[in-house]
């Protein structure tokens, strides 16, 4: 079976059990949800400076919500023992990583979606206003977090803690995506179009990406295997 | 060639090896029993004989590749102590993924065969979850069987079956070994194990005790060979 063929059944069956069961997407839009409404009270919507933090804030809350639906990846497979049956198949690690990454993109960016308007809303931003560009940052910014998050997913899925573990190893390597993603969102939140100054952060972002896909395609069976 | 040959195989758990200096080799064909009291080791080597873990020291080989090779996964069928299949899944999804996996060239055809195979095809479109315990087990064989291995690797085949399970699942092996399919199977239901055992590993601690053909009297009286070559 070719590899991205592999990948794409191994996607459609983790978004298909997830659309049965609705464990992660319920669980990580109803905390996105709560946090960015309880934020909005805690600052004055009309100030410049919430308006200026407010990329930030949407992206610590698309982190820590994303975890929720990263955090389900690899444990979806442990009732009956079901991880075994993959790895037994023949298909090479890197497909199932990358099927599973896709899928938990598919997941993380819906929830996104959805936040996007609530932000909006109670933020009273004009999120709208650099489209194309926030759904490229977004696209990008998101592609990190799932592949640092789905890598993550298959090395602690058999420790006891996991919930736990997991975002205290992202986080750190996410640091330099997060970064980027939460500058260039600010800007264009603020109306700005990304400039040359801006477009460091964006070329950072594409590196952070194309390094760390390579990276865990190439560990993810390692890590599956030993 | 042997079908599964195990050479100079060390497992390690941390310091403490789970597998120390096996030699073992199961010949197309042949049906290999690995038995053993707790711990002594017989699931460690099998999911080590799968590739689902790495040893530590020494190899082993599936008509001649290492258990990772795709070509390898391609000819093992393996049923671990759980089901391997999704409760978010209807019967028939379970199969057609495993079938998509392993590139089978019409994988709905060859999914309904199994399911009505082993007894399901009137519960085909229900969620595994809704199945009883006896309905999950016989999904579970048919998702072992469906690409038709070569090897079956089977950890505790018989455990926590239903009768009906038990039977599926005889006939299915007695059809394999007529067909030339190598069995490696740990178990502690002897009685059962022995009725299809062409060969007998006992494994202590770790280590095997002892290896060879299963005789009309191990089959007669299945103690036997934990009384007279294992730890009494």
């Amino acid at each position: 079976m070719g590899f991205f063929r592999a990948a794409l059944v191994v996607m459609m069956k983790d978004l298909r059990a997830e659309v049965r069961t609705k464990e992660a997407i319920n669980a990580s839009l109803g905390f996105a949800v709560v946090i960015l409404v309880l934020f909005s009270f805690a600052f004055d919507p009309e100030a410049d400076t919430t308006k200026a933090i407010s990329g930030g804030l949407l992206w610590i809350v698309f982190a820590f919500a994303g975890a929720l639906v990263l955090n389900r990846s690899f444990a979806r497979e442990l009732p009956n023992d079901c991880l075994d049956a993959l790895v037994a198949a023949p298909i090479s690690g890197a497909a199932l990583f990358l099927g599973k990454a896709l899928a938990n993109y598919v997941l993380v960016l819906a929830v996104e979606l959805v936040s996007l308007p609530v932000f909006g809303v109670f933020y009273n931003v004009r999120w709208t206003s650099r489209f194309g560009e926030l759904m490229l940052v977004l696209a990008l910014g998101t592609w990190g977090l799932t592949v640092i998050g789905t890598v993550f997913s298959a090395l602690t899925v058999n420790i006891r803690l996991r919930e736990v573990m997991l975002p205290m190893l992202t986080y750190p390597i996410l640091t330099p995506a997060l970064m980027a993603a939460m500058r260039l969102t600010m800007e264009l939140i603020v109306g700005n179009a990304i400039g040359p100054e801006t477009a460091r952060w964006l070329r950072m972002l594409i590196g952070f990406d194309v390094v760390y896909t390579a990276v865990s395609l190439f560990l993810v069976e390692t890590v599956l295997v030993g | 060639m042997s079908a599964v040959a195990v050479e100079g195989v060390w497992k390690f758990y941390g310091d403490f090896p789970a597998l120390r200096d096996i030699h073992l080799q199961a010949d197309a064909g042949a049906c290999l029993a690995l038995i053993g009291r707790n711990g002594a080791g017989k699931t460690t080597l099998l999911r080590a004989i799968a590739g689902f873990s790495r040893p530590g020291r020494g190899k082993i080989l599936i008509f001649g590749n290492e258990p990772r090779a795709t070509e390898t996964r391609r000819r093992i069928g393996f049923i671990g102590h759980g089901i391997s299949v999704y409760d978010e899944l209807s019967a028939l999804e379970n199969l057609l993924l495993y079938a998509r996996l392993y590139g089978l060239p019409d994988p709905r055809a060859r999914a309904l065969e199994w399911l009505e195979r082993t007894g399901l095809e009137r519960v085909r479109d229900g969620l595994v979850r809704e199945f009883s315990r006896g309905m999950r087990q016989r999904l579970a064989v048919a998702r072992a069987f469906l690409h038709d291995p070569s090897v079956l690797l089977l950890d505790e085949p018989f455990t926590a079956l239903d009768d009906r399970a038990i039977a599926v699942l005889q006939h299915l092996l007695r059809d394999a070994l007529a067909r030339g399919k190598t069995i490696v199977m740990s178990t502690h239901q002897l009685r059962e194990a022995l009725e299809l055992a062409s060969h007998v590993a006992l494994l202590v601690r770790g280590k095997v005790a002892f290896h060879g053909p299963c005789t009309a009297e191990m089959a007669a009286d299945p103690g036997l060979v934990y009384a007279r070559y294992g730890e009494g």
